[in-house]
């Protein structure tokens, strides 16, 4: 090949990419940056500086609800690691060859099915008139119907539900990888299970526990549906904020503000649990 | 892990309770699709059709009910437009990471994936923005006035498309990096063109992975909501329409027969994508 169609061919291959990150990525999100630094003080008039992030300090609601956002989303990661990783370990390693796929592929059947099918699913269980209180009152534990919506508890219930799946494939891959004699070694050369597993099992996965980390906070801290259907009208999630910012207030300002706020934030968090972790972002997440 | 037995059943136990947690919400969503009742909720009052066929109020069929109808015929219709957008783009992307050397790939692939760690609603936000921004110079400039950068299906299309390029591309990627560039090579040396290799050799080795990389990219765009949500104009998909009608009307077990029928579909499609990668699978 001549290297000038070797070079015609990077451009054209380059071009789609370059268009895509540009235009869909890159620019919007200097635009929300340049939106958010402005404020209208008159038809078409605009002033410049951080006032929008000056109230979102100040405002002691506005702040709050992110550090509750981030707060709740921490902790569904946590959960959704510790709930997963016996599952993931299951269907790697003690599972037989042909229950392994299909426990694997029932995994990933909650994932096909859109947020909004599932998060209507655990309305229905848990609402007032719904099934569990309905059941639970028939049987007689119970004397009257209770609301088991609109709280944090569900709230946290339905996210761990809907990330977990994210936190499992990972896993999965990860632990398939690992040759068993590791252990066997470990177990031989004295060691307890809790040293196997914190020596051993723990460094290996780290690529997958991260990864699955990475992932499930984000989809936690971006998450809309789940806690605004599961929590009801003081769901207090951040992206409600943005929501109403945005379409109801009208205040593309504001909103954009809280927007690249979330982003900041959300983008440290991952770029501490990288660090911290000693992985990359092309070592994690886009080994899926 | 070597154990007692008592634990490896409490193990087992553990995993089984799990998976009714997975399904629980599932089952219950499906089946009060057949409850013969005005409300998806107990007691039981019989099998029904009805929120599926019944052509009048007070239950309306799901196939009779226009706007649901509506919203189900513009999912599928961004659905198929995003997911060939980002199966082309995406295959572009793979034959650029893999086959090509330039300066800076390492910081250009970390930047490639860097979209999946955005969360939907910044970039719905973003997209929307940026959109309106140059909507409003057009007009302010030129005179201009371009509808499709107003909130529309073109802007879901936009915005969908944004991060869906991100999954389609790692999972080509994955395929064309297992192909083995002397298979290439030999069908050069017997004398085909770069076009003929590409079109009889290369393509139909990487078609099963861009089969999949379609039906995940419809599927992530059909169940969209996050990005969408910020973009919609009048045209609204079907997970719009179905929140709308949650929030505004109440849940009746239309809504649950919706849901069914998606289940049923992403099923079926999930399926297919699974076979079409198996047989060819070294």
């Amino acid at each position: 090949m001549s290297r000038d169609a070797g070079r015609l061919s990077l451009i054209l291959l380059f071009t789609p990419f370059a268009l895509w990150i540009l235009l869909l990525i890159i620019l919007p999100q200097i635009g929300i940056g340049y939106v958010s630094i402005r404020e209208k003080v008159g038809i078409n008039t605009y002033e410049y500086g951080f006032k929008n992030y000056f109230d979102f300090i100040t405002e002691p609601v506005y702040r709050n609800t992110l550090l509750r956002t981030a707060w709740m989303s921490i902790l569904v990661t946590a959960l959704a690691l510790v709930i997963g990783f016996p599952i993931a370990w299951y269907i790697a390693k003690i599972a037989r060859e042909r229950s392994r796929a299909a426990l694997f592929l029932m995994c990933l059947i909650p994932l096909w099915v859109s947020d909004l099918v599932r998060a209507y699913g655990w309305i229905v269980l848990l609402r007032e008139t719904g099934v569990i209180s309905m059941t639970l009152v028939k049987w007689g534990i119970i004397s009257q119907p209770i609301e088991m919506l609109y709280n944090d508890m569900t709230v946290i219930i339905g996210l761990v539900y809907t990330v977990i799946l994210f936190m499992i494939v990972p896993l999965v891959s990860t632990l398939q990888g690992m040759d068993d004699a590791l252990l066997e070694a470990g177990y031989n050369l004295g060691g307890s299970r809790v040293t196997v597993f914190r020596r051993i099992i723990v460094p290996y996965a780290m690529p997958g526990i991260v990864a699955g980390c990475i992932i499930t906070f984000m989809l936690t801290a971006g998450s809309y549906l789940t806690p605004i259907l599961l929590g009801g009208k003081n769901s207090s999630w951040f992206t409600e904020q943005i929501y109403n910012q945005f379409i109801t207030r009208y205040n593309w300002e504001s909103g954009s503000a809280f927007g690249v706020s979330l982003l900041v934030f959300t983008s440290f968090v991952v770029w501490a649990g990288l660090r911290l972790t000693g992985q990359s972002l092309a070592t994690t997440v886009a080994k899926e | 892990m070597q154990g007692s037995a008592g634990l490896m059943w409490i193990y087992r136990g553990y995993v089984v309770a799990f998976f009714l947690y997975l399904v629980a919400p599932l089952v219950a969503a499906g089946v009060f699709a057949f409850n013969d009742s005005m409300f998806p909720s107990l007691p039981w009052n019989g099998f029904t059709w009805d929120w599926f066929f019944s052509p009048s109020e007070p239950k309306l069929g799901l196939f009779h009910d226009g706007r649901l109808l509506q919203g189900l015929g513009n999912s599928l219709y961004i659905g198929v437009i995003v997911a060939a957008l980002s199966v082309a783009v995406g295959t572009c992307n793979a034959f650029l990471f893999v086959r090509k050397e330039f300066r800076f790939k390492n910081a250009l692939y970390v930047l490639m994936v860097v979209p999946l760690v955005i969360p939907g609603v910044i970039l719905g936000i973003s997209i929307l923005v940026l959109a309106s921004t140059i909507a409003g110079l057009a007009d302010q400039w030129f005179g201009v006035f371009l509808t499709s950068l107003r909130p529309g299906i073109p802007l879901v299309v936009m915005g969908q498309f944004s991060f869906l390029v991100t999954i389609t591309s790692l999972v080509i990627i994955a395929r064309l990096e297992k192909f083995d560039i002397s298979l290439e090579e030999a069908a050069l040396n017997l004398g085909a063109s770069r076009y003929r290799t590409l079109s009889t050799v290369t393509l139909p080795f990487l078609f099963p992975a861009m089969f999949s990389a379609f039906v995940v990219a419809f599927l992530v765009s059909f169940e969209n909501f996050n990005t969408t949500l910020f973009l919609v104009g009048s045209d609204s998909p079907l997970t719009i329409t179905m929140y709308d009608r949650m929030v505004k009307a109440g849940s009746t077990p239309v809504l649950n027969a919706t849901s069914v029928v998606l289940m049923l579909g992403s099923g079926l499609l999930a399926l297919l994508s699974i076979f079409a990668q198996r047989p060819k699978r070294a």
